[in-house]
């Protein structure tokens, strides 16, 4: 054995951030190379074959849609909110930011629910459905990712571990991802269609 | 001595009193829910190398049935599920997770840290990779891998790819991350051990480029699932997942083997590498191969080339450059810095052989995917592509058996007799070389990929019957090194802590290393914080450039 010099403890180096920025880098190939793929075949079905893309008969509810988008605005508010409210250590509005995050989470949720019931697509249907229902499926599978992500940051802050802020930080770094996905999401199946 | 681990012998004696206490289960229990790297690397060696025996075998019998060409011996239908078994197993069954696996177990004692980062989410990746592996490898031999007729196992075949691939990027995460956060002190990005440096930029490469199969799988099981209209059905899962297991995309795998070589011959020589910084780069280089993966470009060279118009050429020779000659460029400078350390007559240890060896095997794989994406040389579904594969993956088994043999002192605390296993490098070169080159020359002949009726002009029977015998050889490889492994870790002669006289910071702690690897923190000071300590005459090189 060697004697090496010691070293006091090493400060923080945010694992928790580096490794929440690492599994948004890798959600956002996964649906990055998703998306991809739904190009090439929209490209494909109009651009070579000349033939038709979304079925006509279903309209996107744009309303849905759009709101949903601006729902995401009030996520990255109240999850940086909360961020704001965890350095200065005020348990309370912490608490009240990650329950607004749920509580918008939720209701995205609900609103992608509602888009399904108003498109009427089956799955089965044709290349289209099927591709409409995969990358939706896995942005509602993120978004409940990001709704466990909140619980369990609300369940720390509760117990009384007010001290881990960048549980917090990695946190709102989560849905900033999620609101990201969604707009490219947004963008090419619900705007370019 | 600033390595005395006041939890060794705690733990040490804890292990033993649970093991009279509950016995076998409780063991179990222990290992299946275990925090501790060093185990958690085990777990994914033990389990890969066990895979490899299976795999090799399979290779034979593929080769074996390609000698007479005119029959085959086993039911036609099955054939299409031994190619597949053979290239998803060996791939993600094998050399993935063994580099993952050295990197679980090493790195964290390179970069003087305690523990891994995230490692209930490694050890989780660990079963997530497992669990996936035995869905694989059983919907593939119940008739449902890529082409298989059975419905119901291939969408069991595309569940469990799924959980296989989740668990190995959530195993490359930790690694990430531990080599991003938990360096020592003083030990910045320049001064951090070769191996950790790959292990990096392997880990990386998998995290970006993995998920992208992930999101494939999942658009090919939906269609699978419902529409059978989108990605041809099962006859499809080929195509669409095919550039995971092809070159250049498979060269993420092979990061850490250049890694390895790097920092063995270093050890070798007993001095400080020069150009270090020459290798970290070529390293860095390697890995951008996660780019093919990530895009699934085609790069290749149209034939004709030179009669095309620039702006063609030019958006073949472009592609082809970024994603087949760059990593190519990454592994010959390492191989330069490697060489130029050779000149100072190293001593022959095993792990430098097997590593020099492997690294050599992944090298020609990689000129060899050169020359197979050149258009005019008509490769294009012939075995010589196969040949490559084996070239990267065999070349990656054999540079981590180097590294189980490097390391073991530091997980068992005893290590293998040099003298025993040396023969074995050998051995396992030469089956790597009998399994692929003999397709090399196939493929200029034209035998055709993943069938094992043919017939052109030469002698097919020698060339696969040499790759028979090469995949067989390979298994004989494996399986010796095993039981020879097995013998010396349980029964061989104590390693003492540092038997190789090592440059980095795993050397500095005891054999086998304590449950939280250090005692103290360390303060680096240098990319080879031992050597610093040892005689002048060791050292002699100086500090290296990019130490500072």
């Amino acid at each position: 054995m060697y004697a090496l010099p010691a070293a006091p403890p090493p400060a923080p180096r945010r694992q928790l951030l580096v490794g929440t920025a690492l599994a948004c880098a890798s959600g956002a190939m996964l649906y990055g190379g998703m998306l991809a793929v739904f190009l090439r075949f929209r490209h494909e079905a109009l651009a070579i074959t000349g033939g038709e893309w979304k079925p006509g008969e279903s309209k996107v509810p744009e309303v849905a849609t759009n709101i949903m988008l601006i729902s995401f605005l009030g996520v990255f508010i109240f999850a940086q909110w909360a961020v704001h409210a965890a350095r200065r250590g005020v348990r309370s509005h912490t608490a009240m930011a990650l329950g607004l995050v749920a509580l918008v989470g939720l209701a995205i949720v609900n609103s992608q629910a509602f888009v399904y019931g108003q498109m009427r697509l089956a799955i089965a249907d044709g290349t289209y459905q099927t591709m409409f229902y995969a990358l939706t499926g896995t942005f509602v599978a993120l978004m409940i990712v990001g709704l466990v992500f909140t619980m369990v940051t609300a369940f720390r802050f509760l117990g009384g571990r007010i001290a881990d802020r960048e549980i917090v930080a990695a946190h709102a770094m989560y849905w900033y991802f999620l609101g990201a996905v969604y707009t490219a999401l947004w963008f090419v199946v619900y705007v370019t269609k | 001595m600033t390595t005395i681990d006041p939890h060794a012998a705690g733990a040490g004696t804890s292990a033993a009193t649970g093991e009279r206490a509950g016995g076998l289960a409780t063991s179990v229990a222990a290992w299946v829910t275990t925090t501790d790297h060093k185990k958690i690397g085990r777990l994914f060696i033990a389990v890969s190398l066990v895979a490899m025996l299976g795999v090799a075998a399979i290779g034979a019998v593929l080769g074996f049935e390609r000698i007479d060409a005119s029959s085959s011996t086993i039911d036609v239908g099955a054939l299409p599920q031994l190619f597949s078994l053979f290239r998803v197993v060996l791939t993600f069954g094998v050399v993935a997770p063994l580099g993952l696996g050295l990197a679980i177990a090493i790195v964290p004692l390179q970069l003087g840290a305690r523990a891994l980062a995230f490692p209930r989410l490694a050890s989780s990746g660990f079963w997530a990779w497992c669990i996936g592996l035995g869905l694989v490898v059983g919907s593939i031999i119940a008739n449902g891998g890529p082409g298989g007729g059975n419905s119901d196992m291939v969408d069991l075949f595309l569940a469990g790819h799924v959980v296989l691939l989740v668990g190995l990027v959530a195993a490359a995460g930790s690694v990430a991350t531990s080599v991003l956060t938990t360096r020592a002190p003083g030990m910045n990005m320049r001064r951090v051990p070769l191996f950790a440096w790959s292990a990096l930029i392997g880990s990386l490469g998998l995290v970006l480029m993995l998920p992208v199969v992930v999101g494939t799988l999942v658009l090919v099981a939906v269609d699978h699932q419902y529409g059978r209209s989108t990605f041809g059905g099962n006859v499809g899962i080929g195509d669409w997942l095919g550039f995971a297991f092809t070159q250049p995309a498979t060269f993420v795998y092979a990061v850490p083997v250049f890694g390895l070589v790097a920092e063995t011959v270093a050890t070798a020589t007993r001095r400080r590498l020069t150009m270090r910084g020459a290798a970290l780069i070529g390293i860095g280089l390697v890995g951008s191969a996660f780019l093919a993966g990530v895009s699934q470009v085609d790069a290749g060279l149209r034939q004709n080339i030179l009669d095309a118009t620039f702006a063609k050429a030019l958006s073949d020779i472009v592609p082809f450059a970024i994603l087949n000659l760059v990593p190519l460029l990454g592994a010959l400078v390492v191989f330069a810095v490697v060489m130029l350390a050779v000149t100072r007559r190293p001593r022959v240890l095993s792990p430098f052989v097997f590593s020099f060896l492997g690294a050599g095997m992944v090298l020609t794989g990689m000129a060899g995917n050169v020359v197979f994406h050149v258009g005019d040389a008509q490769l294009r579904g012939t075995v010589f592509e196969e040949a490559t594969w084996i070239y990267v993956c065999y070349g990656t088994v054999l540079a981590a058996l180097g590294g189980v043999t490097y390391w073991g002192p530091k997980l068992w605390g005893r290590s293998i007799d040099d003298r025993k296993v040396l023969p074995l490098a050998l051995l396992g070169f030469l089956a790597t070389v009998l399994a692929a080159l003999p397709y090399y020359v196939a493929g200029f002949a034209k035998q055709p990929a993943g069938v094992t009726e043919f017939d052109y002009s030469g002698p097919q029977d020698l060339w696969n019957t040499l790759s028979a015998i090469g995949h067989g050889l390979m298994a004989v490889t494996v399986l010796a090194f095993v039981g020879l492994a097995m013998r010396s870790f349980t029964r061989g002669a104590d390693a003492g802590d540092d038997p190789w006289d090592g440059q980095t910071l795993e050397w500095a702690t005891s054999s086998p290393a304590p449950a939280n690897n250090f005692a103290e923190i360390h303060i680096v000071k240098s990319s080879a914080p031992l050597l610093d300590l040892k005689p002048a005459s060791r050292s002699a090189a100086g500090p290296a450039r990019g130490d500072a």
